[in-house]
């Protein structure tokens, strides 16, 4: 099997469906003439043309609702921000417009849009560039938030989500853009809302999704071979729709759970995963829910102390071996 | 079309009645008598119909807000009156104009405000958030200046798929101040999209008048900066708004090219009927307005003189405007509610098509 990196992932998603459909239209800044701040939709332009690969100004609010308004009627638009932190600007499109427009319609209208780009910190870049949205999207009825860790989900994923009817947040990691994974040749599709057992264990559960799915992966590695502790790990890839059989399905094995999210802690993601566990599997549980979340605060920017912020392998192994 | 240059104090520029030439406007000069009662009868169908719906409020049936159209009525249906098979309309929270304008019937927009089941958007929307996309109609919506993007997006749409098509995004005077509408207006011209905006400019955003919220003379001239054309028009006469409309409309679905108009109006009712109208401007004013530029007075008059209206058929005209928004109230009243169970449809697309859903996992949370 082809091994590609998760940036090359997205691109063939991005390049198979603008094949596929010709309502399909990627629109955002630089994802033209200069092939993408991150390089995620290079030799599109070049292939596809400027009706289908547009280079929009820097005007998140304006292009975001633009692509709304565009969907309405048909037209298929993948937005990308160049970070999912500009988000903020464009917030009232996405949460009013997107997200509303059908119920306030009484279902007359659907929103078929995908919105993407990357959501990470780990990068250096401070707090107004690392923000990891996801929870605040999902809050919203009405969207469909996607986080994929690696090449294949990312590809498959991000095929559905074009194809979906309804608005799609799509975050990817600007941190895992360079790394490789086997994806196939032949054409396959990922739903959405469904979760992935990334690895199989017999202790403890972890669930995670995006980077810290991968740091978890690590972490068990290290549990599994230091500490004799068995982990699965249990990949999100989508926040909603949600795959909690498959979280419950995991924690009725191993009776022990550790959600592990890069997110600031409060009404976090993984808070909506332990309420739903405690609440369908208390009687499976030998010991209290925990979790590790980004520490709570405004990004940092010093180099070495951001990388404590945020889970990471040694954090991970720590709180496993506290979840007892 | 007259061109605005000064506005002192709050009095906005004298707009110079253009009737005498709108009318003679080919989109006007080949209206016959049936065309021009039917912009008549629409303009007072709406009248009628937002006086009921404020009689409703007052009888405590509706929620909410109801922001009435009353004094505006020509410049929705001089507008709408335009449209073509691919030109589609999107506006504000002031949106019962514009919907009765594009053909809606009456009965599911009573409905709608009593908050019940047969209403437009089955009574999730209420009345700030009127839709009928069967009729190129994309709302009704709730934050200032939010739909405009989304008009500009119906503009690249009707550009995409290569349709002779244009997008009117109406807003009010007060709009005119968001960042997102400027950042629309550089996207429309920097790409040509045929997208019109509309500023229906009734001189306020609630209690705060132009003078006070907006820099320069112009809200329209604004189109300047972006290179866009631009027009002023007096909204107390249908065929000045037509006239002027038509050219825009002209211009963007052949060679699609945005614009804007802002379209000289009052609003007769407070910003919301339940809000106080006293401290921002004189009752005088009001009935000044009420006596010497109320739009359906003033086309009664302009198609009396015509020849095309008499008195009988103003009170038939009128007297069916009446009945018809007396039995959309009682469509509406008779009408159920929605049932908590309708709550959580019309929410994601995949789940109102179970047979279609390809997605798994949970789409609710308790
Ligand atoms: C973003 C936002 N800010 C404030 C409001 C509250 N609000 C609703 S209407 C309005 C006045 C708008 O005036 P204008 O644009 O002139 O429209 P008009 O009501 O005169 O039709 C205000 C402040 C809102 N709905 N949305
Ligand atoms: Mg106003």
């Amino acid at each position: 099997m082809p091994v590609i990196t998760y940036r090359e992932a997205v691109r063939h998603a991005l390049a198979e469906e603008l094949e596929r459909d010709p309502n399909v239209v990627v629109m955002g800044e630089e994802v033209a003439q200069f092939n993408g701040a991150y390089k995620v939709t290079e030799g599109l332009l070049a292939r596809f043309g400027p009706k289908r690969i547009v280079d929009t100004p820097i005007s998140e609010a304006g292009f975001i609702g633009m692509g709304v308004g565009a969907s309405m009627l048909g037209v298929r638009p993948v937005m990308e921000l160049m970070f999912w932190s500009f988000y903020s600007v464009a917030f009232d499109q996405i949460l009013n417009n997107a997200a509303n427009v059908r119920y306030m319609s009484g279902g007359q209208i659907n929103v078929p849009i995908v919105i993407r780009g990357p959501a990470n910190g780990g990068t250096n870049v401070g707090a107004t560039h690392s923000h990891t949205p996801e929870n605040v999207l999902a809050n919203h009825p009405g969207v469909k938030v996607v986080v994929p860790a690696t090449p294949y989900d990312a590809k498959g994923l991000l095929k559905s989500a074009i194809r979906d009817n309804d608005p799609v947040m799509f975050l990817e990691n600007t941190m895992l853009y360079g790394d490789k994974g086997e994806v196939p040749e032949e054409e396959y599709l990922i739903p959405l809302g469904k979760a992935d057992v990334k690895r199989q264990g017999t202790d403890l559960t972890i669930v995670s999704y995006g980077r810290a799915a991968i740091h978890s992966l690590k972490a068990a590695e290290e549990l599994q071979s230091q500490h004799g502790l068995s982990v699965e790990v249990v990949d999100l890839r989508s926040i909603r729709p949600l795959d909690i059989d498959t979280v419950l399905a995991s924690v009725r094995r191993t009776h022990r759970l550790l959600i592990v999210e890069e997110q600031k802690p409060f009404c976090s993601v993984g808070s909506q995963i332990a309420f739903m566990v405690q609440k369908e599997a208390f009687d499976e549980l030998d010991a209290p829910i925990n979790r590790l979340a980004t520490i709570d605060a405004p990004a940092i920017y010093s180099p070495p102390v951001e990388v404590e912020q945020l889970p990471n392998p040694a954090r991970i192994v720590k709180a496993a071996l506290a979840t007892r | 079309m007259s061109k605005k240059t000064t506005a002192e104090a709050d009095k906005k520029p004298e707009n110079t009645a253009t009737g005498e030439s709108s009318v003679n406007a080919p989109i006007n000069a080949s209206l016959n008598a049936e065309g021009r009662i039917e912009l008549y009868r629409k303009m007072v169908r709406i009248r009628r119909f937002e006086e009921r719906s404020l009689r409703a409020y007052q009888a405590k049936k509706i929620g909410g807000f109801l922001h009435l159209y009353i004094g505006q009525e020509a410049v929705a249906v001089g507008c709408c009156s335009l449209m073509g098979p691919d030109d589609h309309v999107i506006t504000a929270y002031r949106d019962h104009g514009h919907a009765i304008a594009v053909g809606m019937d009456t009965k599911p927009l009573m409905a709608e405000l009593f908050g019940k089941v047969t209403g437009c958007s089955k009574g999730k929307g209420g009345s700030m958030h009127y839709f009928d996309p069967s009729r190129n109609y994309w709302g009704g919506h709730g934050i200032v200046g939010g739909q405009i993007p989304l008009g500009t997006g119906l503009a690249y749409a009707i550009k995409y798929q290569g349709k002779k098509g244009a997008a009117m995004a109406f807003m009010g005077d007060g709009a005119v101040n968001q960042g997102a509408v400027h950042e629309a207006f550089n996207l429309a011209a920097l790409w040509d999209l045929p997208c019109i905006f509309v500023i229906e400019n009734n001189r306020y955003s609630m209690g705060t008048s132009q003078r006070r919220s907006s820099a320069g003379t112009s809200l329209a001239q604004r189109a300047e900066a972006y290179g866009m054309a631009w027009a002023t028009c007096n909204g107390h006469d249908v065929y000045d708004v037509r006239a002027t409309m038509d050219r825009f409309l002209t211009a963007a679905r052949e060679n699609s090219k945005p614009g804007v108009v802002e379209i000289d109006t009052y609003r007769y009712r407070g910003h919301s009927v339940a809000d106080p109208d006293k401290t921002y401007r004189t009752r005088d004013e009001i009935e000044d307005y009420q006596r010497t530029k109320d739009p359906i007075t003033l086309f009664q008059q302009t198609l009396l003189k015509e020849g095309v209206l008499n008195q009988e058929l103003i009170e038939k005209i009128d007297g069916e405007a009446r009945a018809e928004a007396d039995q959309a109230a009682d469509f509406a009243e008779a009408s159920p509610f929605p049932t908590p169970e309708d709550i959580q449809k019309d929410v994601y697309w995949e789940a109102d098509n179970p047979e279609q859903r390809k997605s798994e996992g949970r789409l609710f949370f308790e």
